[in-house]
């Protein structure tokens, strides 16, 4: 009984705020009861004993990518009242399409049977282990595979959004490596002959190379010679 | 040993599931010009097929449905990551996240 009202109380408040992410007039709010929702999904998955799971939906969800859209909404200036244009225009074919999904779910789920001997790993083979470690157990045995394959999905993404957000900007300074090798001593550095009291600023400060410091710096990159042009990000083609 | 879905049944399950997909669905159709909404609808679908997956495991007793919603959340979280860099992108480029008048690549 408890259970079917902790149940019931998840699966309505999730689908509430199902419901306001689609239809908040302000996308800040959407993310919010995104975050809402992701809650109620992991109260849903704790009710069907899986807590693994669940924990795994509040760090990973809650944690990482809600805060991520967050971060993107707020990060960017949108007008977002134009963007809502098209609401009415595009909702009866939504509920026409969503109706029809809706009943067709409903219809293969009401006829619809598991043959029993499909089950790959029983949920609980030894009885005192608890879901996450039958889930360690069944992870890195039978799904290593998969499991691998998560992590080069995770590494092509966390790859692909650097290349995609990466601007090219004069702060760092990157030596060319060829100049760099080719300097000798004689041409670097230089040794000053201090006179007894003075101090190095009036012979032209130390620890200094010779020549310009600038010379083996890649052009286009911080300190490479022209710099009023490096530095000003408007000078880009 | 019962399943801890057993109170429940699976039934309520996969209503709130569906329900859940739908919402995604037609979130998709009501707000065709926001693409951050998009995405979260996105998601939206992908939590609603974790949700079938978990409830099938545990109707089942079989722990291959977790395994699998493991990786869907892997690929929920990626394909988010690379669809915010892409909106942060093409919103330094054009001022704006119009997904209605993406025309450059004329496709």
């Amino acid at each position: 009984m408890m259970a079917q009202l902790v149940f019931y109380v998840f699966a309505t408040v999730l689908l509430f705020s199902a419901v306001m992410v689609i239809s908040a007039r302000n996308p800040v709010h959407s993310v919010l009861f995104l975050i809402l929702a992701f809650f109620n999904a992991a109260g849903l998955f704790l009710v069907a004993g899986a807590e693994f799971l669940a924990m795994l939906l509040v760090i990973v969800y809650v944690g990482a990518v809600a805060v991520l859209f967050l971060f993107v909404v707020m990060m960017l200036d949108i007008d977002f009242s134009s963007l809502r244009e098209g609401f009415q225009k595009h909702a009866p074919l939504g509920v026409c399409v969503g109706g029809v999904l809706f009943a067709e779910l409903l219809m293969a789920f009401s006829n619809w049977k598991m043959a029993p001997a499909n089950i790959v790993a029983p949920l609980n083979p030894v009885p005192q282990l608890t879901n996450t470690e039958a889930l360690g157990t069944v992870i890195y045995t039978h799904y290593v595979f998969l499991f691998q394959a998560c992590g080069i999905v995770l590494l092509v993404a966390m790859i692909g959004a650097i290349v995609l957000t990466l601007r090219e900007r004069a702060t760092g300074r990157r030596q060319n490596i060829d100049k760099q090798h080719a300097r000798t001593v004689e041409e670097t550095l230089e040794l000053v002959q201090l006179p007894l009291g003075e101090n190095v600023f009036e012979s032209g400060g130390f620890l200094r190379p010779k020549g310009s410091y600038y010379e083996t710096a890649v052009p286009g990159s911080y300190g490479s010679g022209n710099q009023a042009v490096a530095e000003t990000e408007e000078n880009r083609p | 040993m019962t399943p801890a879905i057993a109170p429940i049944g699976i039934g309520p399950y996969l209503f709130v599931s569906a329900a859940l997909l739908v919402l995604g669905v037609f979130g998709i159709f009501l707000n065709r010009k926001n693409v951050i909404i998009l995405l979260m609808s996105m998601e939206l679908i992908l939590l609603s097929a974790n949700l079938n997956l978990v409830a099938f495991s545990s109707a089942h007793g079989d722990l291959s449905g977790q395994v699998m919603v493991l990786f869907v959340l892997t690929i929920a979280a990626a394909e988010a990551a690379i669809g915010l860099a892409i909106v942060t992108v093409y919103f330094r480029n054009r001022g704006s996240i119009q997904v209605e008048d993406v025309t450059m690549m004329k496709g």
